[in-house]
Formats: C-alpha cells, structure tokens, sequence
C-alpha cells in the first residue's frame, strides 16, 4: 500500500469519487484555481473542468444553499468550507434545509450533499479560527458527522460520504493533513458510516478519541504501557451515527473509561458519549467516565496559554490513571 | 505547638489498645485527619487519625505494644521544634480521665456519624477504618463501591461491607472486590466448603524428627480479651466440643486390603486416623495450636499424642511429625511405643510436647465421648467405636460401617468454626482415604 499524507489521501477520495459519477462535483472558496487553501483540491480543476469544480465568492450561506438546492435537484454535491469555522455562517442552510428537507418533504427529496473543511485547533489562529464544532451538527437528527483520524480512514470515508444519499458533515483536522499513513489504491475502498475501529487493544482502560485525539491517545497508551496500564483506543469514526456497541463491548471488558476531544466539554460528543456509557454499561464500571476535553474557554492566541487549551498525552495519561485508581 | 498523641479510646469497653501499626515513621508530615496508625482494641483494628499537623517527630510505643487509655504515644510537631519537655512527661503516664474527658464514642459501629464536637484533647476520633487516597473517609454509613465491583461481589457472594475499600474515599473497586474472591478461593479463608488437598510431603527415609519447630504469634488485644473471658466463665481451659459422624466403609475396606498385604503389619484404624488426623492439621495450622498467654503458638508439624492406658493410668506417647510418615511407619512406631508405655520404658521426650492428640475407647465399646484437653495442647479428639448402623443414603436406609469422633478445642486459641473446618477435611479424607496416596 501507498503511503501519502492525509490531504493526499482525501484528494485521491474526491477524485476517484468525481471520476465514478458524474453528478458529483466540488464548489467552495478557492477549491479551483487556487487548488484550496490547504492544498485538497489540487488537480482537480484541471482533470474535471470548471463545471465541476467551482471557485465561489466569500458567502458560506449563498454557495451552501446552491449545494442544497442541486442536491433536491440530483447533483451530489461536495461543499468545501475553507475551514469550518466559516460554516457557522452557513449553519441554517445546514441545518434548517440540508438535515430537514427529506422529513419535511416526506421522503420526496434526498439530499446526498456533502459538507467538508478542516475543523479543530489550529497553531495560533486564535478563538475564532480554532475551534471544534463537531457536536453542534451531530445534535441535529438528519444530519452524519464525520471525523478521521487516519490517511485510510480519511479516504473510505470521504468515498462513503459522497456516495451516502444523506446531508454528511466531513470534518478534517487541521493540523492532521500532513500526517502519513498507508492508503489503500483500490478505488472501490470505502469505510461505512457508522462503524468505528479499534486502534488498539488493550484490558485494563478505554480511551474513546476521534480525529486529532486518536495519534494523542495512542501516545498516551504507549506511555502507560510501559507503567503497566493496558489501553484500548477506541475510534468511533463516525460521531453520528455512533458505533456506540464497539465502546460498551470494550468497556465490559476494561470496565474504565476515558473520551478525549479537542472540543469544549459542555455539552460536547463526549457528554453524549459518557451519557450513553452511563445508559449501557453503569454496571460494568468501576470509576466514573472521566473526560479530557479542550479548555472550556475562548481559544487562546498565546502561545503559552494555547498549550494549557488543547489536550495533549500528558492530559489523557493522568485521565487513564485516575479511572484505574493509580 | 508540638502535642502529645495519647492512645484514644476506640470502643466503649476499651481500656488499653495495642499499636497494631504504625502508618506513619518518624520525620513524616502529617495532617489532621490523616491515619496515623492502626489500634487493635478488645473489639476490633481501628484506624487512628493525626488531629493536628505537623510532623510526626517522636513514636513513644512500638508496633505490638499495648498501652492504656490516654498514656502518650507520639508526639506530633513543628520539624525543628523542642519537645523535650513533651517527652520528659511522656514518660510519666497520665491519668486516664484525660483522655477519657471529652470524647463521645459511639454506642454501636453503626452511628459513627456526627462525631464532629470540638475536642481539645489529642484523642482521635473514632472512625470506621476505611483506608484510601488519605481522604477523610465517609461517616455517614454509606458504603462506596464501584459499579462493577457491586456486581462481582454480589455474583461472587460476597458481602462487599466487609470488604477495605481502597478507591478515592474509600470506594470499593474492582481490584478490591478481586482480592476479596482470591482470598474466598484460599483454602484457609473458605467457608463451608472443602478445598482441594494438598499433602505434606512424605518424610525421607532415616530422618529422625526431634520436637516440631514452631512459630510464635502475638496473642492479639482482642484474643487476650477472649481468653480472658472464657477462662474466667469456665475454668482454666474453656473446652468447647464438636462431634462429627464419619462414614467408616472405605476406611475399614482400606485397612482390610493393607493387612491382606501386610499382615504382619496389623495396621489398626488408630493408625489411620493417626494418620488423617495430622495430614488435616498441616491443611489447617490454626488448630495445630497452643495457647501461651501472651502468644498462640502455631506448630509446624503434627506431632500426634496417641493415648494408652496403662495399669498405673493414661499416657500420651507421640507420634512426631506424623504428616510426613507412611501409614507402615506410624503403625510400626504406635505399636513399639504403646509396647515402651506399658512398660513404663518411655523417655519424657517421648511423651511430652504434643501438638495435638488423639484418645481412642472404640475398643471399649464407647460410641461418642469427650475428651480433655492435654495442656498446652490446642485440642483433642475423642474417637468411638466403629459399628455397622443405618445410615440414610440417597433417600435409603442403608447399613454402613460409621465412626463418630468429638474434638475437643481450647477456645483460646480455637473457635468453633475453626475447628468445624477441620472436621470437615477430616472427615473428607477419612471417609475417602484414597486421599492419602493423592496430590504427592
């Protein structure tokens, strides 16, 4: 298997997924001409053509409610926020049309449109560019909210995502594109929506992380390996729907619990998740879930300050060391 | 302000403690609240908080001593403070009303809560002794126990109020629960049912055993008081008599088959019960036991006092380590040493210092009797005649050949269940002597 860097691998997922169908296409800022700001789309315009690839000017509503609108029409779309950041000002086309239309039209519309950007913290972009947004769009039902964490990963379930007939949120972590990792050449290689995968094996604790928090809570668990803590790392995959039969199946195993995620803690994908660990496996337990989240604050531009913001192995190893009384 | 630490009354009966352990050394911080040792009292172990801070400067007792009500014990401080004045009248032991004074202990384990009044003297608080991460553990009677650990200790039978829990607060966690099951499993723990048996090994030929080596243990605050009791309720050794029925057909047809072998052996059911008797000690060294007033004595080996009445009355000749010996062995030795009995040819070492005995009247006709306690032996058992009865078996009258023994046990050093456990293996491997020649 090739190795490549996770943008490599979701370009290669756009353009064997534009390839395949003809109805899908690509439109966001600087997606074309420019290849994209984090280089995804390079190559694209020129194999496929200004019809299907669309450089569109700064209005994340306007160009998110054309998405919408081909998708009621049949196209496929593929909307590529700059960062998702920027999709907070696309949020009711999202929301109240992409996740809706299909309830609310009976079933007469499907909206197989797919909405991508890198999320997460970024270095020093500071509160309003970095950021985790993932739990606001897996809150609302008709919506699926994806987040990789491996090059793989990243490409199967890009692939999966285009071709699901359902409004998909594909969040990409920022300072993951570089990251490396072996990916599959097969251009029918695609992961299911839905099912997460065990990175690692372990007895003694579960540490549940998506995207960015999955190479940190592998960190982690290398670390307290060597302290005699076996750690099972967990990742979802897919934050809506969630695999949440994998996490309870590894907890009645380990009986311990850890999430980890960049976002706030108030009401984040990790509330949801210990909620539902509470709700299947309570009598599995033996420490309360315990979870490491970002600062809840404003993202810092500091330095200093940004560190102590964003989770890192130290924060996770004290986590898995608290639920196994150590 | 360096304080004295005076030995606290722990239980309402308490008049003196035995430091148990110390849970902090000389130099350590302490904090208030913070156990600073464990107190065996007449009732139970009790953890001791430190009710001041500073540092732990001077221990004035040591671990196993005792100490009445209010004498000092530690002397807690700043790390460079003088307490040399502390120190000259800690020698000198208060009187008890001051410890006695201000605290209010509480009348039963179960109202331990409440117990916040000011106390102005050095004297801990009485606290059930839940350990932890140093957190103060919780009064109010409830009991902290994980979720999985709940779970396990209740599929396990186990009564998790009874288990030290050793999570934040003195929750009860998985690993505590697991310790718990792998102590349950231990023969020595069991309850009830018995184990798996495992035999000494056999003694090697030539090895001569002089008297059986053995351990002392201190005899604990809470067994002295024991003792204390019974002997005053029932005389210098406060007997107490269990009687099993044993089923005797395969002992009897194991005999027969050995004297078919050997019939110059002659070997008597005596013999075997020798035999079973000393290989159950080893699989239960608490009855293999002495009383010694501040210690119980606890022997290695089960040297076996076998009763022979002479014409000038009973004598106990002893079988040493009869565990390791061939049923040849003890069958040849019993039968040369009763001979030396009658004679009145027996060497003192020869009949003095048996760790447990055995008195036989079956040959009388005797069904059931009981028997006295040889001091400083620990027990003894009484063994019956063995005689064809009926027995119901399987829901049928059936007609086996059945033994009944009592043991008598000196409660001192033995309790009731203790005893009863033994009996249980006892009769495991008389009633199936296979045993014997098994798990070598």
């Amino acid at each position: 298997m090739p190795v490549m860097t996770m943008r490599d691998a979701l370009n290669l997922a756009l353009k064997e997924e534009l390839a395949r169908d003809s109805s899908v296409f690509l439109m966001g800022e600087e997606v074309a001409e420019y290849q994209g700001a984090y280089k995804v789309t390079r190559g694209l315009l020129e194999e496929f053509g200004p019809k299907r690839v669309i450089d569109t000017p700064i209005t994340e509503l306007g160009f998110a409610g054309l998405g919408v609108g081909a998708a009621m029409a049949g196209l496929r779309p593929i909307i590529e926020f700059m960062t998702f950041n920027f999709s907070i000002l696309a949020t009711d086309q999202i929301i109240n049309s992409a996740a809706k239309m299909r309830y609310m039209s009976g079933g007469q519309f499907k909206i197989p449109i797919v909405f991508r950007g890198p999320g997460g913290s970024a270095y020093q972009v500071s509160s309003q560019h970095s950021q985790a947004l993932e739990s606001w769009f897996a809150y609302f039902p008709g919506l699926k909210v994806v987040m990789p964490s491996t090059p793989a990963d990243a490409k199967g379930l890009l692939k999966s995502a285009i071709r699901d007939d359902d409004p998909v949120i594909f969040i990409e972590q920022e300072r993951m594109y570089g990251m490396k990792g072996e990916v599959p050449e097969d251009a029918d290689f695609t992961i299911p929506l839905g099912v997460g995968e065990v990175k690692r094996e372990g007895t003694d604790a579960t540490i549940i992380a998506r995207s960015l928090m999955v190479p940190t809570a592998l960190q982690a668990a290398d670390q307290l390996e060597k302290e005699g803590i076996s750690c099972e790392v967990i990742d979802p995959r897919t934050i809506r729907p969630l695999d949440i039969n994998l996490i309870i199946e590894s907890i009645k195993k380990t009986n311990r619990a850890v999430v980890a995620e960049e976002s706030h803690p108030f009401a984040s994908v990790g509330a949801e998740i210990s909620a539902q660990i509470a709700e299947h496996v309570f009598d599995y337990l033996d420490a309360p879930v315990k979870r490491v989240s970002g600062a809840d604050v404003p993202m810092p531009y500091a330095k200093n300050l940004e560190q102590m913001a964003i989770p890192d192995v130290a924060h996770i190893v004290a986590a898995v060391k608290e639920v196994s009384y150590v | 302000m360096a304080t004295q630490v005076v030995m606290p009354k722990l239980s309402p009966t308490m008049e003196e403690g035995q430091l148990a352990r110390w849970l902090k050394k000389e130099g350590d911080k302490v904090s208030m609240g913070e156990p600073l040792a464990e107190i065996d009292t007449d009732k139970a172990t009790m953890e001791m908080q430190a009710l001041s801070n500073g540092v732990l400067r001077k221990i004035l007792i040591n671990e196993g001593e005792s100490a009445p009500l209010g004498q000092p014990i530690a002397i807690i401080g700043e790390p460079d403070e003088d307490i040399s004045e502390l120190l000259k009248t800690a020698s000198a032991p208060k009187p008890e009303k001051a410890a006695e004074a201000p605290q209010s202990p509480p009348e039963s384990d179960a109202a331990p809560a409440g117990d916040e009044q000011p106390q102005k003297v050095e004297t801990p608080e009485p606290t059930n002794s839940i350990s932890g991460d140093g957190q103060k553990p919780r009064t109010d009677g409830r009991v902290l126990i994980s979720p999985i650990a709940a779970r396990m200790a209740s599929e396990a039978g186990i009564d998790f109020k009874t288990v030290q829990g050793s999570g934040p607060g003195g929750r009860i966690v998985k690993r505590d629960v697991e310790s718990a099951i792998s102590d349950q499993k231990n023969p020595a723990a069991t309850k009830g049912a018995v184990g798996r048996i495992s035999l000494p090994r056999p003694a090697r030929a030539g090895v001569v055993y002089g008297p059986s080596a053995y351990r002392d243990e201190p005899v604990s605050e809470m067994r002295r008081t024991i003792a204390r009791r019974l002997v005053t309720s029932l005389g210098p050794v406060p007997h107490f008599f269990l009687t099993m029925e044993i089923d005797m057909e395969r002992a009897a047809d194991m005999r027969r088959s050995i004297n078919e072998l050997y019939p110059d052996l002659k070997l008597s059911i005596n013999d075997l019960i020798i035999k079973v008797v000393a290989v159950s000690l080893i699989q239960h060294p608490e009855v293999n036991a002495s009383f010694q007033d501040k210690t119980i004595r606890y022997y290695e080996h089960a040297d076996i006092g076998v009763a022979v009445a002479t014409e000038n009355g009973l004598i106990t000749p002893i079988v040493r380590a009869a565990e390791l010996k061939s049923l040849t062995e003890i069958a040849t030795e019993v039968r040369e040493l009763a001979g030396r009995a009658r004679a009145r040819k027996l060497k003192p070492e020869e009949y003095l210092g048996a760790t447990f005995s055995i008195s036989n009247l079956g040959m009388f006709g005797i069904e059931e009797f009981t028997a006295v306690i040889n001091p400083p032996e620990g027990a003894i058992l009484a063994v019956g005649a063995m005689a064809p009865k009926p027995v119901v078996k399987d829901d049928r009258v059936e007609i086996r050949q059945t033994m009944r023994v009592t043991m008598s046990c000196d409660h001192r050093a033995i309790d009731g269940a203790t005893g009863a456990k033994f009996l249980q293996t006892f009769k495991q491997i008389m009633e199936n002597p296979i045993y014997l020649f098994l798990d070598q």
